[in-house]
């Protein structure tokens, strides 16, 4: 099974350019398989299938972080994929927080920006960007060239390692490269008993319970324990 | 170096092959590229840029110097040939020019004891087509459209410095288009403009006509045609001067009109 983790902010056409990709796969005589996490609302699971006749799922993370939900449901997210014959296993993420980036080893991990989001949106995308292997620039033909290559440039600032490829995801245009690249990806390894075996988050999760995430909603650090911060002592969070 | 760009036709929105089945662009051509609107001009320039290779709704292909062009022309700003002007005068992002054109210069790998020197021409060049001068520390977002069009048209030619430009409507934005076609000229590159304008049109080598997204005809200027560039200029150097004094302030008489024509 090769595994492509999408992310990105909403809206900034994650589903056309997974929609590119899955065609070509199809077309290259692949069977592609697609999952998509959110929280509340999706059908792109309902027009995928429509659309290719292919395998999809949703499934929604509800009163759960989405990331914290992908990490769940993913081995078993494979497993469904590898019973339905599929080979390739889009996940469509939903990418809220910046603060976390869904990728695991052993798939690829994209990134899915918009060029019109404003020059600083790869500072503030955190691990999203800087722990993905691919970040795909859509909606290029919004912006003049020129500012174009500068967004460019704040990409490989954040992230020098990271491939770019600008695509015009309504065409499908520049969607070559990510192809190849979905096609070139290990497999998940499985194990004797056939669940996908050793898939590790890339990245550190932030820190977890806190008491607003167990419902206390009184304002002000004073009261709450454990995880609190005053306007004073701001700690700096640089990424990963 | 590049010396020549080839088109190699498509086929039109209704499916039907181009009428023109190999277009090509050496090194000094400067070519308009005409038609109504909605005919697929803007499409054209952009397939050049994209480097199309029947991967692009019109399926057309591009070659550069007989061959398709290699990935990195796309892969790395510092690398890629062509610039592109478009019809999009907005800017997004609200960084300073200074340091918007200083990112540029730097991803269009200039060197660094250069690069003051570039930024200096490039405001320059720009602030020869505005009416009010673009300050460096201005945001770009607060820059107007015919600001916009004029620092894109100095960034093109004095920071990309690239072989080929792609120019979209230069005309709708308030700039000083004879100035600029002069500036243009002092470079030797290939040209391509996007015009509705007779007098780029009649300056052009030869225009490429568009109809219903596919390329029609091209039309080489001619003698009789070249004659009467002379007549066109004076015509619109006479409305550029009647569109100044009304700036200005100024009452318009008729009889100047006249002497002007």
């Amino acid at each position: 099974m090769r595994l492509s983790i999408y992310a990105g902010p909403a809206t900034t056409g994650k589903t056309s350019v997974i929609r590119h990709v899955l065609r070509k796969v199809k077309d290259a005589g692949g069977h592609p398989a697609f999952l998509k996490i959110d929280v509340q609302f999706a059908e792109e699971d309902v027009e995928i299938a429509r659309e290719f006749d292919v395998p999809t799922r949703k499934v929604y993370s509800g009163e759960l972080c989405p990331d914290h939900c992908s990490v769940m449901v993913l081995g078993d997210a494979i497993d469904w994929a590898r019973k339905t014959g599929a080979d390739t296993l889009f996940v469509e993420t939903a990418g809220l927080c910046l603060r976390c980036s869904p990728y695991v080893n052993g798939g690829l991990g994209v990134v899915v920006l918009e060029a019109t989001s404003g020059i600083n949106l790869p500072l503030k995308v955190g691990p999203m960007l800087s722990l993905a292997d691919v970040a795909v620039v859509t909606k290029i033909d919004r912006v003049s060239q020129a500012e174009r290559e500068v967004f460019r440039a704040r990409i490989q600032d954040v992230a020098p390692s990271v491939r770019i490829r600008e695509v015009n995801a309504l065409h499908g245009i520049g969607i070559d490269p990510l192809f190849d690249q979905t096609m070139a990806v290990a497999e998940v390894p499985f194990d004797a008993s056939g669940r996908p075996q050793g898939l590790m988050l890339r990245g550190n999760p932030p820190v977890g319970t806190c008491t607003i995430c167990v419902g206390k909603k009184e304002i002000g650090w004073q009261s709450h324990f454990g995880v609190v911060r005053s306007l004073e002592n701001q700690v700096f969070y640089r990424g990963e | 170096m590049i010396s020549s760009i080839t088109i190699l036709g498509g086929r039109g929105r209704t499916g039907e092959p181009e009428g023109v089945d190999r277009i090509e662009l050496r090194m000094g051509d400067v070519v308009s590229v005409v038609g109504p609107t909605g005919s697929g001009k803007t499409t054209l320039i952009n397939d050049l840029e994209l480097f199309a290779n029947a991967n692009t709704p019109s399926r057309r292909r591009v070659l550069i110097d007989g061959e398709p062009a290699p990935a990195h022309f796309r892969d790395d700003p510092a690398r890629n040939p062509i610039a592109l002007i478009t019809q999009h005068t907005t800017f997004l992002s609200d960084l300073p020019v200074r340091q918007f054109i200083e990112t540029h210069l730097r991803i269009r790998g200039t060197q660094k004891a250069r690069a003051a020197e570039v930024l200096a021409r490039t405001m320059d060049f720009a602030n020869q087509l505005t009416g009010e001068p673009i300050d460096p520390n201005n945001r770009m977002t607060e820059l107007s459209g015919g600001q916009t069009r004029a620092l894109l048209i100095a960034d093109a030619t004095l920071v990309c410095d690239t072989p080929i430009v792609l120019l979209d409507e230069v005309e709708n934005a308030g700039i000083n288009r004879t100035r600029a076609l002069e500036l243009l000229r002092e470079h030797r590159k290939i040209f391509l403009f996007v015009t509705h304008d007779p007098r780029i049109a009649l300056l052009s080598d030869y225009r490429i006509v568009m109809k219903g997204g596919a390329i029609t005809q091209l039309v080489h200027t001619d003698e009789a045609e070249r004659r009467c560039a002379g007549v066109v200029t004076r015509l619109d150097d006479a409305l550029a001067r009647l569109r100044d004094k009304i700036r200005r302030g100024e009452r318009v008489l008729g009889t100047e009109l006249e002497a002007w024509a």
